[in-house]
This record gives structure tokens, C-alpha cells and sequence, in this order.
């Protein structure tokens, strides 16, 4: 550890971005023009399943006012055959035939084809006249329907178990042997969970602006959580080179994992290369909700085994998840961190990659965990029940610590996770009374957390400020972390500090802003990078003074001789070092370039009380503690945002949100009308109790803690419901519909 | 159909744009008007970023049509500062870290100063209720509710 003033690292400062954003200066993908510009529309498939005979745009092209179409004929294959090709985590076979259908449309919104024209309407027209000869083939939108043994199969050359199947894959953890693990228990349980596709409802639409110029260099303006992943799979799409594209990272209005992938970022490139003219695309929220990427639906099955006094010897969990049109679904994340946060001797935990004819699944707040803790921690509630055992005590017996091996691979270092038990138990909110009709649920969760590539410029300006840029689209303040710990190092003023976003060109590779991993990540280049400002700092002072550099320290932004022995010197300021720069060897910076290594996974408690209204079946959450070991909370206000964020997104996963389908496979809800998330009067306060374990592998001590927030919430809510209810419900949401029904069974039963 | 004429006052200046019949006053405000801190997160008036004020009347500027806006008075995020000086409630969503992505941010401010305009003394029910058409994915709305409760108590003592 570094640093030990923490005059900066810690508090609440304004974050650098703020003013523009609460005066609506601040430029979000949609906000800016180019002079020329012309509008691209997409028309997308009807059908949820359909073979593409054949596609005439002639009569499009005709209509005045149009400059460009485009298909997937225009688009670079990634041929099936040939293998895989990954970006990152996202093979582009998938990726290249989910930004444009070739054979086969696969879900209602898969894009056929994309025109630019003069206005937005104009585009809309020409749409209309492209005429797309499918042959409907039938569908399967449900996991259990994209299972049956006659299910419509999606990727014909797939074989599970040697035959055509939607199962795309299957991974699993495994320690011990289960079969030994469950005899060796006194109780087991097991029970069936299902959990439905919900979005990650960022409020900005997708959207970009894209110029090619006559000798292909290219401008891509779009609001992504990764500038480099929106030019490389611009790249590979539509075979411009790399070094043509410079991606430029607009604000982004939300991602939660949804803006790992392109969209339309391709299709715009194509028409502006086609066309001559920059082209702006934007999608609708009905768009939105049809064609990018929810999280998955689910089916799981999780058993566990215990010793009468709650150790628990034994589990095994199934997980089945939607990936959508094409293969990808989050089962590293529900087999990984399901049941991590436990020591526990023999598990097997499985998951299954299932395809089926709605959008494909994108990166949603730790992808897959939060479907996995959501059976697991509700099957813990009913195990702690039976053995008669305080909920967190149970945890507490089993929980994780330094030197556990989990099944999923790592043997943990120095981990948080008691703390957050112990803080969780001793929290007021634990011991506050409740009302009738009113219940309490705790649950944990985990999220591996990630490091990767970062890569940062530190440089002083001629006035003796510092201007920091990352590669990092920020989404949630990390620029004012960035800040705050650059102010610390430097040991100068916070305000004198600029963070920027760097684009494709400016610096640097710098991997997708998502896992949790940028504070931790862009805070180690940043680091290092001051520290190289600062051996040159040192540097200049002794040469200066003639004296050896390790006879300079750097102290309250100044530098200073060790002691009286070095020789009695005013300290020269990072503004005279930098007036004197010219003449000293030129000017000051450093850059930085690192694959980031150390990123220790990161554990959360909470508590949730909800109150059922029983004659109308809404549960309302009305208190709720987040209990977190977030490392170091560099700015503690940015942290709590995370986990408030976090719940607030579970909190409408567990009790509202969820695609719902007609009878023609279409997504019936695609609007934020019918798709319920959750608004102001529908939340209370949402406490936080920030538990400080420092990651030892970080400088700063720095923990990611955007995802694990969502993980423990479904689970808590569904505990929370059955304190109150003495029921149980096995799927979510747990909608006033569903409750309501629960709620008259009795009555109907002794009726009947 | 030719264009539409329309005469109004933007933020309290004088302004004119030619528009189609069907176009949203937020296309005009976007659009014509190169005012982008309102934004388009539905189009439907169920996400509240586009908010604005209609003679002092909180309306999503999606719903309404930009001819409607002849002769009246709009006020919008672009407004609210005064020069460089910002409005409380800009002053407090700062301190209160009570914006993360930014892209509500414009809305809940003009939805929150039609709010302080009614009522100066709301309750944290008044203003959850009064914000429930703005949506947030971020915040979990804690630190919005805070940042405008206590920008009403500062508002109240400033008072005379």
C-alpha cells in the first residue's frame, strides 16, 4: 500500500464530469451531428424463426432521398464451419449474423437489412419497400419448449449428446464427489427455480454516428462500455483496418453489461461507406427491447446436503439458461459464484447453454450470478428453517475465508465475506421489530470480479496541473475515483486534477468497461504511471539542486531534500518543475500499459423486509441494507450509488420485470409501460454498510463492487416474502398476479 | 403538408423554428433548437427524460407536439443555471453523487424544480410520488430523493 495520507482517497468529492451532465452540456450517443448527415434505419424480422429465401431492395433503393442499403451480403461472414473467432468473450460467427441475419432470422427484431436516407422517415419508407421472401419455420421461445425432443432446432449443425440439440454447451466446477457428499448428510434438500429474461433498461437507447471518409478513415461517435471493442468488431465486420477506425467513447447513458456488444455500429459504418455521408441511427425503446441483448431466463435445480449441527457437506446445481438466438449465455457466472461464497467439501455445479428464438443474451450485472445465488441462498433460507438455525449464522458456519478452495478453481486469499455476515448480524435493521404482513429474507452473493487491460497517460501540464486519461468509458464515477486517488499520489489540490476518456487513437488498448474491473484496473496504470511523473519529478529537483535523486522525496505535491543532509533547498512545486520543464529535459509524463492481474473476487449480504399487500398481491420492499467488502471505497458516495443500483435493478427482477410473449413469439411488453422496472415511489431508502477488507494485490487496496450488489437480491426479496407469508415461491418475479394466486390457494383448496 | 411556424420562448428568449405537423417538441428542442440536454429515453412519456416546463407546467416534451408550443413558454434543463451559477438542486445532485450515468439527470432536475415551485416543503412520499415518471436504472433513487429534500430545506432558509 502506497498511499497513506488519504487526503483524497476517501472522500466525497464533485465528481470531474458532473456540471456538464447536470446542465445538460454533457454529449450522450445521440446528441451530437456531423455536416452531411443522414439517417439509418433498420428493417428487422417479424418472425421468430424464419429462413431468409431471399431479399430485393431495388424498390428501396428507387425511393428518392435514399443513399445507402445494406444486408448481410455487405457484412464479413465468420463462416461456421471454420471455427470459432472470439473478440473478448463474444464469438463473431455469432456476432456477425446477430448484428445482420444471413440463412435464418431468429427471433422478431433480427435485423434483414439497413438503409440510410436523407430523413429518418425517408429511411423508415424505404424499409417498407424491401421485399423479404421468408419461409416461417416453427419456434421456441421457452427453455422446456427449446428442449423437447421434436423442439425446432436453431443451429442445425449442432449435436449434444451426438444429437441435434439447442443445448450449445455445458460447463461445470466440481470438487469432491457429491454422491459421497449427500450420503454423508443428515438432511438434503432440493428445489426448482425458474427465473424470467429481464433487460438491463439503461435509458439510453443505443445509438451512433459514423463518418468514412473517401480513403476509408474512419470516425465512429457511439456510447459503448468499450471504445476498443466497438473498433475492433466494427473492424472485423466490415474488414476496415483497426488503425482506420478512431472510436470515440460518447457519454453512455447506462450499460449494466448491455453495452459490451455492437448493435449498430457495423451497419452505420457499411452505410456511411456506401453512402458518402455520415450516418446517425438510433434505436427506439421498442427496438431496444427486441433485439438487444436481456439476461437470460432460467431453470435451475439445486440441492444441498448438512450435517445436523448446519455444516453443510454437499450440493449440486443445475443451471439451464437462455442464451437466446445464438450460443453465449451467462453459465460461467451461475456455476462459478453460486456457491463460492461457501466452504463446502464436495460440489458439482453444471450449467447449460440453451438457444431459442428470442434476442441474444448480453452481459447483464455480474452475468449469471445473480441467477444461481437466487436458488441457492433461497434453498440455504429453507435449509436454515429446518435446522432450526438463524439464516445468518448458517452462512456464517459455512462461509468462505482466506484459504478455501472454491469449486470453481481459486484457493481465496485474505476475503471480506465474514465481515459482511457479521456486520449483516449486528446491523439494527437485523433486530428491528416487524409489523403483520411484514417478512425479513437475508442472502449473500459473489462475483469473481476482473483485472485485464488498462492502460493510462499521466501528464503535467505547462501550468503545473495533471491531466489523467483512461480507456475506460465511465459509467458510474469512476473518472472521480480516478481523481481522487491521482490527487493523493500527487499530493496535490483534487481540482487540479482532469480525467478524461481517451479514444481508440488517443490511448492506449483498454479493455470493455464490465466485470467490475475498471477502478481496479485504470487505478493500477494510473499509479504507476504518477509514479514515473514523480521519478522524473525527483529527478528534475536534483538536478536543480545537484544533488542525487534519491535525495528528493516527493511530498504535498512539492518536491523536498530527504533531510538537512542533502542539502538545504525551498521546495520546487509541481508548477516550477513544470515552468522549468523546457530547459530540464522537455516535458513531464508517463504512460502506462498493463494486463492487470489481482482482481480478487468481492462478497455481499443483505437484508431485505418487504410488506405484502394481501388483497392486492404487491409486496413492497419498505427497508433494505446492502452490506458490502468493496477493498477501499476510493469515493464512498460511488460505491453506495453501486450497491444501490444494484439492489434497486433485483428488486424489479424479483418482483416485476420480465419479457412476457404473445402467442406469435413476439416480445408484448417492449416499452417501459409494460415493462415495470422500478420507479421512485416504488423504493425506499436503500441503506449500505460498506465493509473495508483491502485487496492485498492492489495499491490501493481497490475491489471492484458494481456487480455483486445485484447478486444476494432476488434471493433476499423471495426470503423476505416467505418470512412474511409462510410461502415460498420457486420463479420469479414474484408479481401481484403470481402472489395473488398463492394467496387464494387456501381458500380455493377448502373450497373445493 | 408544408412546414409549421412556430414563434415561442425558449428559457426566456424569443425563438422560431419551422417544424412538420407531426414532430415532438423534443425533435424541435433536439433538433432545430440544438438544445440535447433533454432526452429521449421512450418516447412514450414513461421515462421522463425528456421534461420540460410548459408555461411552469412539468410535461414530457415526447408527448407534446412542437406547434403546440406557439405563444407559450418553455423551459428546459438548459435553463435552469444562471449563467455560471447553478441552480441548488444542480448544486446539491453534485454533492449528493445523485447522478451516476447522467442521462436522467436533466429530467429529474426539471421534474424536481416544477416540484419545489408547488411545494417547498414536500415530504421524502411527495417526492418519490412526485418523480415516479422519472425513471433512474442507476441510483436506486436514494441519493436523488436526499439531494432534493435537502435542497428544499436549504431553499426554505434562504428565504426570508
Amino acid at each position: 500500500m502506497n498511499v497513506v495520507n488519504n487526503k483524497w482517497i476517501g472522500q466525497r468529492t464533485i465528481r470531474p464530469d458532473g456540471v456538464d451532465k447536470v446542465t445538460g452540456r454533457a454529449a450522450f450517443a445521440a446528441d451530437t451531428t456531423m455536416p452531411g448527415m443522414i439517417w439509418g434505419k433498420v428493417l428487422r424480422s417479424p418472425h421468430p424463426h424464419a429462413r431468409i429465401k431471399s431479399i430485393n431492395t431495388a424498390k428501396a433503393e428507387r425511393l428518392p432521398g435514399v443513399k445507402a442499403v445494406v444486408t448481410s451480403r455487405d457484412i464479413v461472414d465468420f463462416t461456421i464451419e471454420k471455427g470459432a473467432v472470439m473478440l473478448g468473450i463474444q464469438d463473431m460467427r455469432w456476432m456477425c449474423r446477430n448484428v445482420m441475419a444471413r440463412d435464418k432470422a431468429l427471433f422478431p427484431g433480427h435485423p434483414v437489412a439497413a438503409v440510410a436516407a436523407t430523413t429518418e422517415a425517408i429511411a423508415a419508407e424505404a424499409c417498407k419497400l424491401i421485399e423479404v421472401d421468408y419461409e416461417v419455420l416453427p419456434w421456441a421461445i421457452e427453455i422446456d419448449d427449446a428442449l423437447k425432443p421434436d423442439a425446432p432446432i436453431l443451429h442445425e449443425f449442432n449435436r449434444f449428446d451426438g444429437k441435434p440439440s439447442n443445448i450449445m454447451g455445458r460447463i461445470e466446477s466440481r470438487k469432491g464427489d457429491i454422491a459421497q457428499g449427500f450420503k454423508d448428510a443428515d438432511i438434503v434438500i432440493e428445489r426448482s427455480f425458474t427465473t424470467r429474461p429481464v433487460h438491463q433498461g439503461y435509458i439510453e437507447p443505443h445509438a451512433c454516428l459514423i463518418s468514412v471518409a473517401a480513403d476509408g478513415k474512419t470516425t465512429i461517435w457511439s456510447s459503448s462500455q468499450g471504445q476498443f471493442m466497438v473498433r475492433a468488431m466494427s473492424s472485423m465486420l466490415t474488414g476496415i483496418p483497426q488503425s482506420d477506425i478512431r472510436a470515440i467513447p460518447a457519454e453512455i447513458g447506462g450499460g449494466f453489461g448491455g453495452k459490451t456488444i455492437v448493435y449498430l455500429e457495423p451497419l452505420a459504418t457499411l452505410l456511411a461507406k456506401k453512402s458518402g455521408r455520415p450516418v446517425k441511427m438510433v434505436m427506439t425503446r421498442e427496438e431496444v427491447m427486441r433485439a438487444t441483448g436481456p439476461t437470460s431466463g432460467s431453470k435451475s435445480t439445486v440441492k444441498i446436503g448438512a450435517k445436523k449441527d448446519g455444516t453443510i457437506v454437499a450440493a449440486h446445481g443445475s443451471f439451464y439458461l437462455q442464451a437466446g438466438a445464438f450460443p453465449g449465455s451467462p453459465i460461467r457466472g451461475a456455476v462459478g459464484c453460486s456457491f463460492a461464497p461457501y466452504d463446502i467439501p464436495h460440489v458439482l455445479s453444471e450449467g447449460f447453454d440453451v438457444c431459442s428464438n428470442r434476442s441474444k443474451v448480453a452481459a447483464y450485472r455480474a452475468p449469471g450470478a445473480p441467477i444461481g445465488a437466487y436458488a441457492v441462498e433461497c434453498v440455504l433460507d429453507e435449509l436454515a428453517e429446518a435446522l432450526k438455525m438463524d439464516p445468518l449464522a448458517l452462512r456464517l458456519k459455512n462461509a468462505a475465508k482466506e484459504g478455501t478452495k472454491a469449486a470453481h478453481g481459486p484457493v481465496f486469499p485474505r476475503i471480506g465475506y465474514i465481515e459482511t455476515l457479521e456486520a449483516a448480524k449486528n446491523h439494527p435493521h437485523y433486530a428491528a421489530p416487524l409489523g403483520k404482513y411484514q417478512g425479513r429474507g437475508v442472502a449473500s452473493g459473489f462475483w469473481f470480479n476482473a483485472g485485464g487491460e488498462s492502460s493510462a497517460q499521466v501528464n503535467i501540464t505547462e501550468d503545473g496541473n495533471v491531466v489523467v486519461t483512461t480507456g475506460h468509458p465511465d459509467i458510474g464515477g469512476s473518472r472521480a475515483g480516478i481523481a481522487n486517488i491521482c490527487a493523493e499520489l500527487l499530493g496535490i489540490d483534487y481540482k487540479r486534477v482532469s480525467v478524461i476518456i481517451g479514444d481508440t487513437q488517443t490511448v492506449g488498448f483498454s479493455n470493455l468497461t464490465g466485470g467490475s474491473r475498471v477502478l481496479f484496473a485504470s487505478s493500477m496504470v494510473v499509479t504507476q504511471a504518477a509514479d514515473k511523473v514523480i521519478a522524473t519529478l525527483r529527478e528534475r529537483a536534483a538536478k536543480i539542486w545537484e544533488i542525487d535523486p534519491e535525495a528528493v522525496k516527493w511530498e504535498n505535491g512539492a518536491a523536498h531534500p530527504v533531510s538537512p543532509n542533502a542539502g538545504q533547498f525551498e521546495p520546487l512545486t509541481l508548477a516550477d518543475l513544470a515552468e522549468k520543464a523546457p530547459l530540464q529535459g522537455g516535458p513531464i509524463g508517463a504512460s502506462v500499459q498493463l494486463n492487470t492481474q489481482g482482481a480478487e473476487g468481492g462478497f455481499g449480504t443483505h437484508i431485505c423486509d418487504v410488506e405484502v399487500d394481501v388483497d392486492l398481491g404487491i409486496v413492497r420492499v419498505i427497508r433494505y441494507t446492502a452490506v458490502q467488502d468493496v477493498g477501499r471505497a476510493v469515493h464512498p458516495s460511488y460505491v453506495e450509488g453501486q450497491l444501490q443500483g444494484g439492489v434497486a435493478q433485483g428488486i424489479g427482477w424479483a418482483l416485476n420485470e420480465e419479457y412476457i410473449y404473445n402467442k406469435d413469439g413476439k416480445v408484448d411488453n417492449p416499452g417501459f409501460l409494460d415493462y415495470r422496472m422500478p420507479v421512485c415511489s416504488d423504493l425506499p431508502m436503500l441503506d449500505c454498510a460498506l465493509v473495508e477488507v483491502p485487496n492485498p494485490k492492489h495499491p490501493q487496496g481497490v475491489k471492484g463492487v458494481g456487480e455483486v450488489p445485484l447478486v444476494p437480491v432476488m434471493a433476499a426479496v423471495a426470503n423476505a416474502v416467505h418470512n412474511a407469508l409462510g410461502k415460498r415461491f420457486y420463479s420469479l418475479p414474484m408479481s401481484p398476479p403470481k402472489v395473488s394466486a398463492a394467496l387464494d390457494a387456501p381458500a380455493q383448496q377448502a373450497a373445493e | 403538408m408544408p412546414k409549421l411556424h412556430v414563434t415561442t420562448f425558449v428559457n426566456g428568449e424569443p425563438v422560431e423554428f419551422l417544424c412538420e405537423p407531426y414532430e415532438t417538441m423534443l425533435d424541435a428542442l433536439r433538433g432545430q433548437l440544438g438544445l440535447t440536454g433533454s432526452k429521449e429515453g421512450c418516447a412514450s412519456g414513461d421515462c421522463g427524460a425528456c421534461s420540460i416546463t410548459l408555461d411552469g407546467r412539468l410535461i414530457c416534451s415526447c408527448l407534446m407536439l412542437a406547434a403546440e408550443a406557439e405563444g407559450h413558454e418553455i423551459r428546459t434543463i438548459e435553463g435552469m443555471a444562471k449563467g455560471d451559477k447553478l441552480h441548488p438542486l444542480q448544486q446539491k445532485f453534485l454533492e449528493h453523487a445523485a447522478l451516476q450515468c447522467g442521462i436522467c439527470t436533466s429530467g429529474m432536475l426539471v421534474a424536481s424544480e416544477a416540484l419545489l415551485a408547488k411545494n417547498s416543503n414536500p415530504t421524502e412520499e411527495e417526492v418519490r410520488f412526485w418523480l415516479a415518471g422519472n425513471l433512474c436504472r442507476c441510483t436506486g433513487y436514494d441519493k436523488i430523493v436526499r439531494a432534493v429534500m435537502e435542497t428544499a430545506a436549504e431553499m426554505r432558509e434562504m428565504r426570508p
